[in-house]
């Protein structure tokens, strides 16, 4: 064996994960070459110390309950479902149809002017309200809402809740806007409902704040971080900018954190 | 998924919450971090839980939470420009602190060497060094070859080394 291949060996022969073959052959060279011995020394040396350090960081155990509770969580909104329906088929039939009246609204809209995608996030908002299924996880806590997200898109939206400024987040739901799964964020204004859509964007341009209405509602438009978004609102469109402008801001510090 | 389902779950995988903590925590280098890529990995680890047939439970659920750790640093860092380490060059015997300097390290020295490799070496040292995994399971969890384990093992400890020395001599 030579000094290559004994310093090759050395993290397995100091783990013990060596075969016995290569053990004895390991400490014949040791016995013989004074570098590789001392290289042997400090690695054990480094190793002790690691070990009598205990560098381990535990769970903390509020995580373990949020855990437990998630995982609760997921399990219901199946069941609450299936008993809806059990319950009052009549009522879940009639919602299915608003559900179909009120897309294929929003596709003729789609159909008609050119950006489809303005009347869809107008029509998902609109949606979310007539059915009242503004939310499928109903949290304010962003700690919530971002994992329930996870394995549903293949992206991960960005967001925060800003219920010190104002614009308390209430929750999230799974929406299907130009031809693709996206994430909807819902936050409150006193009595208005602002939704949040965020998918990824197609050029990696940023886009500054764009306002503009639609049938009476507000929408506000950027690009930020490769991501697109859009906040519907009848909010008025100072506030809905003021709330732009804190989501534009806070993905900054996401970003450099 | 029923209610025997997740006591199944509960019980197989978390267990091993505090293994898991501890991976995404050194990964993430940030608390906050840690605890979001942990329960993102478990709600992924529960949804694929019913396919699971394996008996490695525990290199099963680090194999999920590296995965998750991987794609939030990729998402949320921009990568810094990693120096290349050249072994011949910087692991030599004179820049690594002997054996009695090794024993006045501490805690904290240590913790910070070990937070300055970069990943791929970090993580090799933090599942075996500090928790004590396996080679097989190493390989497993990190998705390479056993041979690479040991090869990867000794330029990460080479690595420490000379980090550590040089912030030894930094202090003296």
């Amino acid at each position: 064996m030579d000094c290559q291949q004994a310093k090759y060996l050395l993290p397995g022969y100091i783990d013990r994960e060596l075969d016995l073959v290569h053990s004895v052959e390991f400490e014949e060279h040791l016995e013989g070459c004074s570098a590789c011995k001392s290289a042997h020394e400090q690695q054990q040396a480094l190793q002790s110390a690691i070990g009598g350090a205990s560098l381990s960081y535990r769970a903390p155990t509020e995580l373990r309950k949020r855990i437990q509770s998630q995982l609760r969580r997921v399990d219901e909104p199946k069941m609450t479902w299936n008993r809806r329906l059990r319950s009052n088929s009549a009522l879940a039939t009639a919602a299915m149809l608003l559900v179909a009246a009120t897309w294929a609204i929003g596709h003729n809209w789609a159909g008609n002017k050119s950006d489809g995608v303005i009347d869809q996030v107008v029509a998902s908002h609109v949606r979310s309200l007539l059915v009242d299924h503004v939310a499928d996880v109903a949290s304010s806590d962003r700690h919530q809402v971002k994992p329930w997200f996870s394995g549903k898109l293949d992206y991960a939206p960005e967001f925060d809740d800003f219920a010190s400024q104002g614009f308390p987040l209430s929750g999230g739901r799974l929406d299907y806007v130009n031809r693709r799964p996206v994430a909807a964020m819902v936050y409150g204004r006193r009595k208005h409902v602002i939704n949040l859509f965020c998918w990824p964007a197609t050029s990696e341009r940023t886009a500054p704040i764009q306002l503009l209405d639609r049938q009476g509602y507000h929408l506000a438009h950027w690009v930020k971080s490769g991501l697109e978004f859009w906040a519907v609102s009848d909010l008025n469109t100072t506030e809905l900018r003021e709330f732009a402008e804190l989501l534009q801001a806070a993905g900054t510090d996401s970003a450099a954190n | 998924m029923q209610d025997t389902e997740r006591a199944s779950f509960e019980e197989a995988v978390l267990p091993h919450l505090d293994a898991a903590y501890n991976l995404a925590r050194w990964l993430t280098r940030n608390e906050a971090d840690a605890d979001d890529c942990v329960q993102e990995a478990f709600l992924r680890a529960y949804r694929f839980y019913a396919g699971f047939h394996g008996v490695n439970c525990r290199a099963w659920l680090l194999t999920i939470v590296r995965n998750t750790c991987c794609t939030w640093l990729q998402a949320h860092r921009a990568r810094k420009p990693t120096v290349t380490f050249d072994e011949e060059m910087h692991s030599t015997a004179s820049t690594a602190p002997d054996a009695e300097l090794l024993g006045k390290i501490d805690r904290e020295l240590l913790r910070k060497a070990i937070d300055e490799l970069p990943l791929e070496f970090r993580e090799v040292i933090v599942l075996r060094d500090i928790d004590g995994t396996s080679y097989k399971d190493i390989a497993e969890i990190v998705g390479i070859p056993l041979g690479t384990v040991m090869s990867r093992l000794t330029r990460a400890r080479g690595r420490l080394q000379h980090g550590l020395a040089r912030q030894l001599g930094s202090e003296s």
